[in-house]
């Protein structure tokens, strides 16, 4: 199968997550979709890893799932510490700092 | 079979790197091991001790030129200059961190980050004098991130060190001891941008591996130039990958974060941020622009101009409307960044020493004015509204003087470092052809000039009332650290030749 297609995909994905992380209001979700574009950058290294024919990409993957389990650790500690404030999980409400 | 080649990896070169990261790691132990107690004695002397002999041994390196770890690290002059610059930021913003006089209840940081703020387990907390030791694990790994951050020479290391450096400042953002809802607030909104960021970037980064089949800056360059025709996947990649990085240094239109997380982050960590993230950024943006993508020159200085002129103009204008002293102090970081960038615009070997040396001298300035923005208190904690600060100049005449120093640098008035660091900047930006931008660069800083002068009037030339904060006796941490950021922005304004010499001397990146 043509590798030119993952690509596609890869920036399917990474549009679908950036969309998310606009237009969803609930922190979870709008992490979940940043947490999707590391993974379409994941799978664009893989299938240019294949085209280029080096190992390169495949290497930087590796990295990218660690620093994206890193950042799961990080981002859930700050969004359970504002939902366990404001019983409430929505990023829109959060507006005392503004101006 | 393939055979394995270990890399080779120049230690030496790296110790500054691997001592603060060891220190990190050793914090993490004492958080774990070490009864409560004597936590805070050994989290500072570890912090201090680790931070002073990297520098030191950064300074007995300094002539090392090399690309050590297969390519991934490339110390050199800028480099090293530039991570110099972060250990003294660093060891200066550990000062406002360790203060504990300012606050009757103790430090900045909540007592216990997860405990709900107003609660009784808060007030509980408080009432024992619990303090919070993981700030320095934290403050530690992201030192490690900014000095790692400035030399690192192929996509993925920055990428790592990006988030070395960002996710702790994401937690410490949202560990004000007053004022939690802001900070929480202001975590919440630095992190979901930063990691919306960061993804820009690291696909950024596969698209220019698509297109070279390198991550390596320097080879990156060579495919570059030896590649014809069909550039559109390494235009796309470089735009995002620009856009992780202008995020980081708070430039126009992606500087939304940056008036909310000054404003509602902890006054140290404000200082530290904003000080040490922008040397560290504009670090590795220069490298990426010089190494990576010297052969696409054409294509990024548009984009150098435009978000430079925005960053300039939007950050000033926005600024005077400002009535909160931290907030107006974000926008003028914006505004500042707006400056550098014409620096980096000029991309010669006159423009990197110009952009060290701005970075430098406006680092200290920071540092130096959130140290009296922490001192300058109410009941309530920090008054940082400026009302609140009209008369201060006729109750704690030293103190409002100082503060003046500090925005008459920023403003860029003779005399003060802003002036040279401008005036440096903006030569090796003409000499490099970009005359209109910095016709641009001075109109912006008259607009820039009001709000810091009209500071220094709310100051001196209006008369105290009984909103009118004090000045609370800060302990001989913060009183060194404002005592280096003036002395040293004032110097610079006087003999700014020895530093200009050093950041010259340092040469340009190597690849």
């Amino acid at each position: 199968m043509n590798p030119s297609n993952y690509i596609i995909l890869a920036s399917l994905l990474f549009t679908i997550g950036a969309v998310g992380v606009l237009v969803r209001r609930n922190a979870i979700i709008v992490f979940m979709s940043v947490e999707l574009m590391l993974n379409a950058a994941n799978l664009a290294f893989v299938a240019f890893a294949r085209m280029n024919g080096n190992l390169d990409g495949q290497t930087v993957a590796f990295f990218v799932m660690v620093v994206a389990a890193a950042e799961v650790v990080v981002g859930l500690a700050i969004i359970v510490t504002v939902f366990r404030t404001r019983q409430s999980a929505s990023i829109d409400e959060p507006n005392l700092l503004k101006y | 079979m393939n055979t394995f080649a270990a890399p080779l990896i120049d230690y030496s070169a790296l110790g500054p790197i691997l001592i603060v990261v060891v220190a990190a790691l050793v914090s993490v132990l004492i958080e774990a091991l070490v009864p409560r107690g004597a936590r805070r004695f050994l989290q500072v002397i570890l912090t201090f001790g680790s931070l002073v002999t990297a520098f030191v041994w950064l300074i007995s390196i300094r002539n090392t030129r090399v690309i050590t770890g297969d390519g991934a690290v490339a110390i050199d002059g800028p480099g090293l200059v530039m991570q110099g610059t972060i250990l003294l930021l660093a060891i200066f913003g550990a000062m406002l961190v360790s203060e504990r006089s300012l606050d009757s209840m103790g430090d900045s940081f909540a007592p216990r980050a997860s405990a709900l703020p107003g609660s009784v387990d808060e007030r509980e907390l408080a009432a024992r004098g619990h303090t919070q030791t993981e700030i320095w694990t934290l403050y530690l790994f992201a030192v490690t991130g900014m000095l790692l951050f400035v030399v690192a020479n192929d996509l993925l290391i920055m990428f790592v060190a990006l988030e070395i450096m960002s996710l702790p400042l994401y937690l410490m953002v949202g560990m004000a001891r007053r004022r939690r809802l802001l900070s929480q607030e202001a975590a919440l909104k630095y992190f979901v941008l930063g990691a919306f960021a960061s993804a820009f970037f690291i696909f950024g980064a596969a698209l220019v591996y698509g297109y070279t089949g390198t991550i390596s800056l320097p080879e990156i360059s060579e495919s570059i130039s030896a590649t014809t025709g069909e550039t559109g996947l390494i235009l796309i990649g470089l735009a995002m990958l620009l856009v992780g990085l202008f995020f980081k240094v708070g430039a126009v239109p992606f500087h939304q974060w940056t008036p909310d997380v000054y404003q509602g982050a902890p006054t140290p960590i404000t200082g530290f941020m904003g000080a040490a993230v922008k040397v560290a950024a504009f670090g590795a943006l220069m490298r990426l622009l010089y190494v990576g993508f010297s052969g696409m020159q054409w294509d990024w200085e548009i984009i150098i101009w435009i978000v430079a002129i925005l960053s300039m103009v939007v950050g000033s204008l926005i600024a005077i409307t400002q009535s909160d002293i931290k907030r107006m102090l974000a926008y003028s970081a914006v505004a500042q960044s707006g400056f550098i960038l014409v620096g980096v615009a000029a991309s010669t070997a006159a423009g990197i020493a110009a952009v060290m040396f701005y970075l430098i001298a406006y680092g200290f300035v920071t540092i130096g004015a959130f140290a009296v923005i922490s001192m300058v208190r109410d009941s309530s904690g920090e008054a940082t509204h400026l009302s609140k600060w009209a008369g201060l100049g006729k109750k704690s005449p030293m103190v409002a003087a100082v503060f003046s120093i500090f925005m008459l640098s920023l403003a860029g008035i003779p005399l003060t470092s802003g002036f040279v660091i401008k005036f440096s900047v903006f030569a090796a930006a003409i000499e490099a052809g970009a005359t209109w931008l910095v016709l641009v660069a001075v109109g912006a800083s008259v607009i820039a000039a009001f709000f810091y002068v009209r500071v220094i009037v709310v100051m001196f030339f209006s008369d105290p009332t009984e909103n009118t904060a004090t000045v609370a006796i800060p302990s001989a941490f913060t009183t060194i650290a404002l005592a280096a950021g003036a002395t040293i922005t004032v110097v610079l304004g006087i003999i700014p030749a020895p530093l200009i010499d050093l950041v010259s001397n340092a040469g340009i990146f190597i690849r």
